[in-house]
């Protein structure tokens, strides 16, 4: 491993920590307003200031890093996991599946990644409970992310359908969902190891742009997308800095993940 | 062969114009409160007048004839109204289309130019300082959201159609830089720079029309890139383009809007990648 992917690693975990640790660090919690230092900078009491109803950005900073960081996994686990199934079991089966599969992920790949996003986004109800508004969002990116994937998964089971071991293994008697399950899927983890990886920070980003646009995680819930949002009312980039830590740290985060994931780029190709 | 290859895109086209549209009406119908409507709780309303809307609701309910009723009047020219702006929705789509597409445009020509003068200059130089300089500015670029880079445009006071250009630039560039890393590393440059041939010709007439197709069909996707980050741009800066009527339709849950702005938009999607596709297919033809 080179030093630079040490180096990212380290850097994730840190972040990964602390975030897991927000509950010791910031046990006032993401939600309480701090009525009398409202859109204050940052002091003592607030590292990185209070936002503009009093609530602590260190604490939000905190809680939104735990959510991002756990539940982009989860989509990309959910988005990996529908590729294989889709794009694995169409290429596996081959002939007029797979065409019929492909056209399918055609289809969804022609449109523009956030057209489809806020278009799905809206066909749900936008006035939902912050916690229903963080599934329906990460749940929204694992349903719609998988075809690039499936693209990539089809490909890849077509070939091994027609590999020697798979071949002997249908002579030997085996057939089915047995073939698929046993001597199929287990050749295709790398690429969908590679395919996990690459979702994640593609999610991260999805959801920091929903956030923005209004139509990602609904307050007082923190994110990256709704910290990001704050950005909005700012007057000049030199006046508040602090409000570009949410920025900096997804930067630093999504950078890691490319660091991390720079090998598995080329197994997915 | 170039025929048959045009035609297999127009029918894909319009198979997807139909499919989509199919696929729309049905999530339309099925969307949480579709069967409501705002309208039925205007007290101003009177029984005769809250019954003809219901009835005009229950004749929406199935969804094939939802369909054929939108299709057949969207070849007349009627795409529907919209429910939040209450304008027909061709005339919106008239309306900002030329906005949006004079900012893709621009967005897109400065952005292959960026990625060109970059990837061609440090493919051609081969320094590594330099090859890695690009790298980082477009690997940065790639970290950050599309939404951040147009509220930081609003900032700066730079124009939407460069920020549509740094929104897109970073994933063309780091394609184009490794189509030319790729294409250099074949034994024909080498043989042709082990007989002396400048690097300048060796660039424009061994590497180049190589890479020429696939650059082509990098350009068709940079189109859909181009049109997704025109709504957060359009959005963020106060563009009326599609793009921000398309976020304004989804703040809003104007379905018939959005369905049909999505449409237009897998559309023309669709024509610029098959359009790369046989423009890329007439060049192979030719390099042959």
């Amino acid at each position: 491993m080179s030093v630079w992917r040490r180096v990212a690693c380290a850097v994730l975990l840190l972040v990964a920590g602390l975030s897991l640790a927000a509950n010791v660090l910031a046990p006032a919690g993401y939600a309480k307003q701090y009525r009398e230092a409202a859109d204050s900078g940052p002091s003592s009491a607030h590292w990185l200031g209070t936002d503009e109803i009093g609530r602590d950005r260190f604490a939000r900073v905190l809680y939104g890093t735990r959510i991002s960081l756990l539940l982009a996994p989860a989509a990309a686990l959910l988005s990996t996991l529908m590729a294989a199934l889709v794009g694995g079991l169409a290429g596996y089966l081959g002939g007029g599946w797979a065409r019929g599969a492909m056209a399918i992920t055609d289809l969804f790949l022609s449109l523009p990644w956030l057209f489809l996003l806020i278009t799905v986004r809206a066909l749900m109800p936008l006035n939902v409970s912050p916690l229903v508004s963080v599934l329906v969002t990460f749940l929204m990116l694992g349903l719609l992310g998988w075809t690039s994937a499936a693209r990539v998964l089809c490909a890849s089971a077509g070939s091994l359908r027609d590999s020697d071991f798979v071949r002997q293994a249908r002579a030997s008697g085996v057939r089915g969902a047995r073939l698929f399950w046993i001597h199929v899927m287990p050749n295709l983890k790398p690429v969908l190891y590679a395919q996990f990886w690459i979702s994640i920070p593609a999610f991260i980003l999805s959801e920091a742009n929903l956030g923005i646009l209004g139509l990602g995680v609904a307050e007082p819930m923190p994110s990256w997308g709704s910290l990001l949002k704050e950005l909005e009312g700012l007057v000049s980039v030199g006046s508040e800095p602090w409000k570009f830590v949410p920025l900096i740290l997804l930067a630093v985060v999504v950078t890691s993940f490319q660091i991390v994931m720079s090998k598995q780029e080329e197994v997915a190709a | 062969m170039l025929g048959q290859r045009i035609a297999r895109h127009g029918l894909t086209i319009l198979a997807t114009a139909l499919v989509g549209g199919l696929l729309a009406a049905a999530l339309v119908r099925f969307a949480p409160g579709f069967d409501t409507d705002e309208a039925q709780l205007d007290p101003h309303l009177n029984s005769a007048s809250i019954q003809a809307l219901r009835q005009s609701r229950m004749e929406q309910n199935n969804i094939v004839r939802f369909y054929f009723h939108s299709l057949q009047r969207a070849f007349k020219g009627d795409l529907g109204t919209s429910i939040s702006l209450g304008q027909p929705v061709s005339t919106l789509l008239r309306d900002r289309t030329p906005l949006t597409l004079r900012l893709v445009g621009i967005g897109l020509l400065l952005s292959w130019a960026a990625t060109l003068a970059l990837a061609l200059s440090a493919a051609w130089l081969r320094v590594s300082a330099y090859d890695a300089l690009s790298t980082i500015i477009s690997g940065t670029l790639l970290c950050i959201p599309a939404a951040v880079l147009a509220l930081l445009s609003v900032l700066w006071n730079v124009p939407g159609a460069l920020a549509i250009a740094l929104i897109i630039f970073p994933r063309d560039y780091r394609y184009a830089r490794n189509l030319l890393a790729k294409a250099y590393s074949q034994p024909h440059i080498v043989t042709a720079r082990a007989k002396g041939l400048s690097e300048l010709r060796i660039l424009f007439w061994h590497v180049v029309p190589v890479v020429a197709p696939q650059l082509l069909a990098l350009g068709g996707v940079s189109v859909s890139l181009a049109i997704g980050a025109a709504i957060p741009v359009e959005a963020l800066c106060g563009l009326a383009g599609v793009g921000q009527l398309a976020w304004q339709a989804a703040l809003a849950r104007d379905l018939p809007l959005l369905m049909n702005i999505t449409i237009m938009v897998t559309l023309v999607t669709l024509l610029a990648t098959s359009s790369a596709d046989v423009i890329g297919h007439v060049l192979r033809g030719q390099e042959a």
